[in-house]
């Protein structure tokens, strides 16, 4: 049998969250009635004139110096000419030969943990097309033109992952990236980050590029892994039955998890570029992107190694930490109140990240601050409760919004260490297990865990277990 | 040698209709400017810039500041056929 490889770029494209739109004044938001953010230049109405919108290259070039790219001096836009009802001018403004940024790169860790760098061939700025639905029952489409001119920014790959995990931890690494930039949402159900998939495969050892489809129509980071497995498998099938791998569109069909060929298309795409006149050149000087370099904040490559620097936390928490930006600085808020930082993160990695993912929340919308945090901490320090309770306190803190004390107070949960109450649980105990006493009196050890278990179940998890152990040891001794 | 088939693959790419006796014309017609663009092939233009705009202005801008939008109904005023809010046009399967 032939051994293949798998050669996967991806194309993201990325709306900004700037106030306006690229072109023009028309709010740039998600979520309105149909046609109510539109304008004469969004309608591509004559006369109307694009003018471009600053904040856009400010975020364009933000964006590009994150992916490690060479930000153009010159920047021009270009026109894309095809017709289709979501584009009402019959051209979308784009760049063509002087995209704002190109020859970056992010790093990604994979699965072996060895690093590898992928490369971004260019990122160039676009507006947006309308929105269309298609209604099955009736014979026409719905087109809403609130989306167009959101400005986009178009992140594409050069051909360097080698396998869907690969494709899988670019984009989590570029989401990451873009999420601290602050630049997009990067929300996938909003549509706020999209990505288009080619993929070929080829012979092992062959370095010629093998015939690629693009895949469409992804509406996840695991739909693209799941679409991008179910093609090599396809492509290698089609190779292997003595076929040839034809050129095409596909679209993934989530339902049937199969990718479909979309009718091939007779023409071949003649977009027919030029120069948008309506638009003058711009240039991008030295000191604008020094300026913008000032603004950039502390990516998540360098935040991972300070972290893990100034607070000594292994390297399986400083990933988890830094892998959401507000998760991180919440960190910090605690490491800023409280000094055992690998409690904080057993805190963090376990019971919050549980309770976020059940809430389906995200640790800024939490009822959580880090001071409550903390004392809830403090609280199982002090023996005043286990650890098993508090993740319980931890909960109603959650729901309620209040701190430890008053949840403790209020649902009496602190945890027993008086000895003269302990003593009764434990007397009562060895009178229920009579053989179990009797093993520990003959040294056996082991057998006190039983008993202490005993006790929590009791007390419903508030005996506090450290001492139950020394008062059955000191009785049966 | 500009053929018909140019002409008509053109005319479809531009989502123009063409009569036949057009087509011939055009394909005469186009013939003559490819013609000429081949004089000015022969220039040697590699000293010169290209020109992407005829004014020698650079960076104009807008600040990102929030402006009215048109209404719904102001931005359906400039069609017939609507429903839903929407624009509403032949149906569209990709």
């Amino acid at each position: 049998m032939k051994e293949f490889e798998t050669v996967i770029g991806l194309e993201v494209h990325l709306q900004l969250s700037t106030k306006t739109k690229i072109f023009c004044g028309c709010k740039n938001d998600f979520g309105y009635d149909p046609n109510t953010l539109t304008c004469p230049v969004c309608l591509g109405l004559p006369g109307s004139l694009p003018v471009f919108n600053k904040k856009v290259l400010t975020y364009g070039i933000k964006a590009g110096l994150a992916l490690n790219c060479t930000i153009s001096s010159t920047i021009k836009f270009d026109r894309k000419n095809y017709y289709y009802p979501d584009l009402p001018k019959a051209y979308q403004i784009s760049q063509f030969d002087m995209p704002i940024a190109k020859d970056g790169y992010i790093m990604i860790t994979k699965e072996d943990g060895n690093d590898k760098k992928i490369r971004i061939h260019r990122a160039h700025l676009e507006e947006d097309a309308g929105k269309l639905t298609h209604d099955t029952e009736s014979s026409s489409s719905l087109v809403d033109y609130n989306r167009t001119g959101t400005p986009l920014l178009e992140i594409v790959t050069e051909p360097d992952m080698s396998s869907p995990q690969e494709a899988y931890d670019y984009l989590q690494a570029l989401k990451l990236n873009l999420q601290y930039l602050d630049v997009s949402d990067c929300d996938m159900e909003k549509g706020s980050l999209r990505c288009d998939a080619n993929i070929s495969i080829r012979e092992k050892g062959e370095t010629k590029l093998g015939t690629k489809a693009e895949l469409k129509n992804m509406n996840s980071f695991k739909a693209i892994k799941t679409a991008l497995e179910y093609e090599v498998k396809r492509q290698q099938e089609v190779v292997e039955s003595g076929s040839a791998v034809i050129q095409e569109t596909r679209l993934w069909d989530e339902n049937k998890n199969v990718t479909i060929s979309m009718r091939s298309k007779e023409e071949a795409h003649d977009y027919r570029y030029f120069p948008e006149p309506d638009l003058v050149p711009f240039t991008v000087s030295k000191d604008t992107i020094d300026d913008i370099k000032k603004t950039l904040p502390e990516l998540p490559a360098q935040k991972l190694e300070r972290l893990s620097k100034e607070y000594d936390l292994s390297d399986y928490n400083a990933k988890i930490i830094v892998s959401d930006k507000s998760l991180a600085l919440f960190f910090e808020e605690c490491a800023k109140l409280y000094k055992d930082t690998k409690k904080i993160c057993n805190w963090i990695n376990g019971s919050i990240l549980s309770e976020l993912n059940n809430r389906k929340e995200t640790i800024s919308n939490l009822n959580l601050s880090s001071k409550n945090l903390v004392d809830l901490i403090k609280k199982v320090d002090g023996g005043i409760l286990s650890n098993l309770i508090a993740k319980d306190v931890l909960g109603i803190m959650l729901d309620t919004g209040k701190n430890a004390t008053s949840v403790v107070e209020e649902k009496g949960l602190a945890q027993v260490s008086d000895d003269s109450e302990l003593e009764k649980i434990v007397d009562e105990l060895i009178k229920e297990n009579e053989n179990v006493a009797n093993q520990i009196k003959e040294g056996k050890e082991s057998a006190i865990g039983f008993l202490v278990g005993q006790a929590m179940k009791k007390t419903k998890g508030k005996a506090n277990p450290k001492k139950i152990g020394e008062i059955i040891k000191r009785t049966l001794s | 040698m500009i053929s018909k088939e140019n002409v008509k693959q053109v005319a479809s790419l531009s989502r123009i209709h063409l009569k036949d006796e057009e087509i011939e014309f055009l394909a005469k017609d186009l013939e003559k400017i490819l013609d000429y663009i081949k004089k000015l092939e022969k220039l040697d233009i590699s000293s010169v810039e290209p020109t992407s705009h005829a004014l020698p202005t650079k960076d104009v801008f807008r600040e990102d500041v929030v402006k009215p939008s048109l209404s719904q109904k102001d931005a359906l005023k400039i069609t017939q056929n609507k429903e839903k809010g929407s624009f509403k046009v032949p149906k569209i399967i990709e």
